[in-house]
């Protein structure tokens, strides 16, 4: 693992999340290669390109679900998942990565809500659990999340009774129960049928004008990428392939690679 | 003697002997349970030497007879020096022997239990314990039971070779009646009609009712 080039920690001032010469494989397959992107604090940012880009593999370093093979990934100017030994960086413990995770929320695309429990409580359970939240107050939070989600008169259903957009707005709610830095949303409208994705994007939209949080956003919304973004990424076999603002990159991108992608989809829409 | 009057007379004794497998049953699905979730997360763990252990455990005890192990309990463990009575060697050998089989039914109800629910768990910050304990094992219930149930069915029955190591439930009440009345026909028809309610009356619906519960809890009755 090389990590040697990369500091302990990032000086005041750094972006709030960077990749710092971040890569990832499986086996032979490199899906981030070498990998630098900054994402500064309340910038919105989208990430598009074709399936098997590695767009949502940097979502997925960022969670902590997939070990990085090299680079390192800093949040808050510390590193994300390594840590200090004997002046070097060291791949982290399970109780360094937990304090570490507390910056990061994250929307699935399956929007991963927990069966067993109601609307409500799969919004307080980890508050309660792992912030050490009084039963009242987690619940006053999550009834706020809920009530601002449009979910307050189905907060005592399962996710079973719920559909796809009402439990994908259940899923955003509870990642906010948590207080993150940074929101990373994983496709949260690919799974969900046409008349319901609407709902879901203005909740994103609200995010992003009343509480201008810091949002990672992988999508295949175009329209919805263009409108809400401060900057677009476009991957192309693990790498940024070009970025900038929406402006630039819809209207007159410069790469190759860009302009095929983005007609392709224009036109399959 | 009438069938009537054989029921009559040898009921109360049969009855006393079917608490006692009834208590078999209880005692064994104790440890059953225990000894099943126990090596079915060890079956899971990362650490190869654990999962070892728990492979050679259900290897050991699914490749093996129980009856030889009730034995084993019972005739040999005092040879090294481990006295136990006959019920408590009857209930340690069919939960040890059970547990094996049901650590494959934990294990594979766990992994059956989609990979998005860890990721959620750890996306919310869960300690390990925590997801395992909060998130994952409550969704494996419905899951499990339906062949959990199946296994506690054949438990029940397999309490009955417990008689012969003179534990006095009810097969080896049977026996005795048999030995001192030789009807057969009326003895051991009565033992197999009492097994099969206490299976089909007691047992089943329980469990049924076990798993209509756990299906409501995440909201699929």
């Amino acid at each position: 693992m090389s990590t040697q080039n990369h500091p302990l920690e990032l000086p005041e001032g750094s972006p709030l999340v960077r990749f710092s010469g971040v890569t990832k494989r499986y086996g032979d397959l490199t899906v981030l290669d070498n990998l630098d992107l900054d994402v500064g604090a309340h910038e919105m940012v989208s990430v598009i390109g074709p399936s098997g880009s590695g767009k949502t593999t940097v979502l997925r370093m960022l969670m902590t679900l997939e070990k990085i093979d090299e680079g390192v990934i800093y949040v808050d100017g510390k590193p994300l998942s390594h840590m200090e030994r004997n002046g070097q960086l060291e791949f982290a413990n399970e109780k360094y990565l937990r304090t570490q995770r507390t910056n990061i929320g994250m929307v699935f695309q399956q929007f991963n809500l927990f069966p067993h429990m109601t609307a409500l409580e799969n919004c307080i359970e980890a508050p309660i659990n792992v912030l050490g939240m009084k039963r009242d107050e987690a619940e006053e939070r999550a009834l706020n999340l809920l009530d601002m989600v449009g979910m307050l008169e189905k907060k005592d259903q399962h996710p079973t009774r719920l559909s796809g957009g009402q439990q994908q707005r259940v899923a955003i709610a509870r990642a906010l129960a948590m207080r993150p830095k940074v929101m990373l949303l994983d496709e949260v409208t690919s799974a969900l049928d046409p008349e319901v994705i609407g709902e879901v994007l203005n909740v994103i939209r609200a995010l992003n004008s009343e509480h201008k949080l810091t949002m990672l956003m992988v999508t295949h919304q175009m329209g919805f990428a263009r409108e809400i973004s401060d900057r677009v990424c476009f991957f192309y076999e693990g790498k940024i392939a070009e970025q900038g603002t929406p402006d630039q990159i819809f209207n007159d991108p410069q790469n190759e690679r860009t302009k095929q992608f983005l007609s392709a989809v224009l036109d399959a829409n | 003697m009438s069938y009537l009057d054989f029921v009559i007379e040898y009921l109360p004794k049969l009855a006393g002997g079917a608490y006692i497998t009834a208590l078999q049953l209880v005692c064994a699905s104790a440890l059953a349970i225990v000894v099943s979730l126990v090596f079915g997360l060890m079956r899971l763990s990362r650490l190869g030497v654990t999962r070892g252990i728990a492979t050679v455990y259900i290897e050991f005890f699914r490749g093996t007879s129980l009856l030889v192990q009730l034995y084993w309990i019972y005739y040999v463990l005092p040879l090294m020096g481990i006295k136990l009575g006959a019920f408590e060697s009857g209930f340690i050998a069919i939960g040890l022997n059970f547990g094996a089989y049901g650590a494959e039914i934990v294990r594979g109800s766990i992994e059956a239990v989609p990979k998005g629910q860890w990721e959620a768990a750890v996306a919310l910050n869960m300690s390990p314990g925590q997801r395992m304990r909060r998130i994952i094992i409550p969704q494996t219930f419905p899951i499990l039971l339906p062949p959990a149930s199946n296994l506690m069915v054949e438990l029940l029955k397999a309490t009955a070779l417990v008689a012969l190591i003179t534990v006095v439930d009810l097969m080896f009440v049977a026996k005795q009646i048999n030995a001192t009345t030789w009807l057969s026909a009326q003895t051991f028809g009565t033992a197999l009609i009492v097994y099969y309610a206490m299976a089909r009356f007691v047992l089943t619906p329980f469990l049924r009712w076990l798993e209509v519960l756990a299906a409501r809890k995440v909201g699929k009755a």
